[in-house]
């Protein structure tokens, strides 16, 4: 049976160009970018060319690109390192009730140490407003941190104008662009924020490698504390392949982001245009206008049947996909995001996230949509609340 | 995480449905939990004729109503009051930990299912 490959969001496949670029630091350019010899002085030109091709991508400077273990490093440094920082200025920060985990139980965990979060709420489709922003900020919000572009239902946020209001109030900006990196073409410097995280899997890199961009002249709390790597603000030893690696695969994906997104979109488009048509009783989550939406996200919530049950059964069909619903992690806790936005509980339980790249092609599109529709009709005769 | 039993049973479930002229029937859980599981009796001479179920929940708890449906066709009905979430369990050859309050609530079900009978004919 062919596999099905529909969770671009969860993680993606090396691109050819990436991996090319990461082998021989896997190997014969070994050094430690930080020894002094000519192994050394090797691996340290392979780190550079990564930090000068990031810096490029986004729009910053060589020296505002810092490097992680990963996008969670990032987001934990980012509002963790800020807080410390600036703590005796003030202790109040924002963010959003859709955020990653990775910011989420980060401030989460600032609250036990005396920080005041506010949580802003969003509407319907996911957005955070400007002015809800506005009236929550406070004399002493030194940090404010949102997400670029949602990982479960894509809705893309304004930067930009969130921002500005962070910033007219005095306070730092910090966005989460994990899923947004190498789906939406921005620049830092004009979207203005002090700070960003991005994860280098998500872009066709390799995983278990991230970046954080500081601004030049901002000061934030270490995190990893150690040696003199990254300018002496970020310990250990640099994943060089990795950093490689990711560089390698968002200068790639940047090369040809207009193509690849406008095909993508054309996948996800068809997808939720049959399923929106062959099936009833669903929710299509997320913003409506495809201009605020990442270009591979489509989630929907089907009524009546429960998300692991849908997942499985697509999986049996050769489908990967990921369900909105928690339970197959362990907890009974439908998505916080669609309850956010205002699924009812019930109806969240059922709901699934598929996630296109572009590696998929329209046959599988059509696969997909026929199997989901035989699944969603077996399920629902299956299912005690569905009445028809 | 599931046992390729367990993903079989859920592939293949056995007597999904209604019972058409059922006498016993039993509804447990809750769809803000995300299980709901419901089952239907024919009951004669204190013998469980037919039983079928029908289930709102994930595959742990498809594959455990179908498995418990299956394990009380033909028992009596204190020999099915005796079903234990455990023997279910053994049946589908494990369930992962999380997943254990599914074969609960298909023993719940059908001891609601009982208790629902024995009401109307007391």
């Amino acid at each position: 049976m062919e596999k099905i490959y529909l969770d671009h969001a969860a993680t993606t496949p090396l691109s050819e160009k990436a991996f090319e670029a990461m082998k021989p630091y896997f190997t014969e350019v070994f050094g430690n970018p930080n020894s002094q010899h000519v192994y050394g002085r090797e691996g340290a030109k392979g780190v550079s060319y990564a930090r000068e091709t990031m810096a490029k991508a986004i729009g910053a400077k060589t020296n505002e690109v810092y490097f992680t273990s990963c996008g969670t490093e990032a987001d934990n440094w980012a509002v963790k390192g800020a807080a410390l920082a600036l703590k005796e200025k003030g202790k109040h920060i924002i963010t959003s009730v859709i955020e990653h985990p990775a910011v989420y139980t980060t401030c989460k965990q600032l609250e036990k140490y005396g920080f005041e979060v506010t949580y802003l709420p969003v509407d319907g489709e996911g957005f955070v407003s400007v002015n809800a922003l506005e009236e929550a900020m406070r004399d002493d919000t030194v940090l404010v941190s949102i997400m670029f572009a949602n990982n479960e239902i894509g809705t893309v946020e304004p930067i930009k104008e969130l921002c500005e209001a962070a910033h007219k109030h005095g306070a730092l900006f910090h966005t989460d662009a994990v899923q947004a990196t190498g789906a939406v073409h921005y620049n830092v410097k004009e979207l203005g924020v002090d700070m960003l995280s991005l994860s280098g899997h998500k872009f066709y890199g390799p995983k278990g490698v991230g970046a954080l961009y500081i601004r030049n002249g901002l000061s934030i709390e270490k995190f990893m504390t150690g040696g003199e790597q990254e300018r002496a603000h970020r310990g250990g030893t640099t994943n060089v392949p990795g950093v490689v690696g990711m560089a390698a695969a968002l200068d790639d994906a940047i090369s040809t982001i207009e193509k690849d997104n406008a095909y993508v979109s054309s996948l996800r488009d068809r997808f939720v245009q049959r399923v929106l048509n062959e099936i009833d009783d669903i929710l299509y989550n997320g913003a409506k206008d495809a201009q605020k939406r990442l270009p591979n996200n489509a989630n929907f919530s089907f009524r009546y049947i429960e998300g692991e049950s849908i997942l499985f059964s697509l999986d049996l069909a050769g489908i990967s996909a990921s369900s909105g619903s928690a339970c197959s992690s362990g907890s009974l806790e439908p998505s916080r995001t669609l309850l956010s936005i205002g699924v009812p509980v019930g109806t969240a339980h059922g709901s699934i996230r598929f996630t296109f790249g572009k590696h998929n092609t329209m046959e599988q599109v059509d696969y997909t949509a026929d199997r989901l529709v035989e699944i969603v009709a077996r399920l629902r005769a299956m299912s005690p609340l569905y009445k028809k | 995480m599931y046992n390729d039993k367990v993903m079989e049973v859920f592939k293949n479930p056995q007597h999904m449905g209604e019972v058409e002229n059922y006498n016993a029937i039993g509804t447990v859980g809750n769809e803000v939990c995300g299980d709901i599981m419901q089952i239907t009796m024919l009951i004669e001479d204190n013998v469980i004729k037919d039983a079928k179920f029908k289930t709102f929940g994930c595959a742990a708890a498809v594959a455990s109503s179908s498995t418990a449906t299956g394990m009380i066709i033909g028992k009596t009905v204190d020999e099915a009051l005796k079903l234990t979430n455990k023997q279910v369990i053994e049946e589908l050859e494990g369930l992962p930990p999380q997943k254990i309050h599914c074969s609960v609530l298909a023993e719940d079900a059908i001891r609601e299912a009982i208790e629902n009978y024995q009401q109307k004919n007391k």
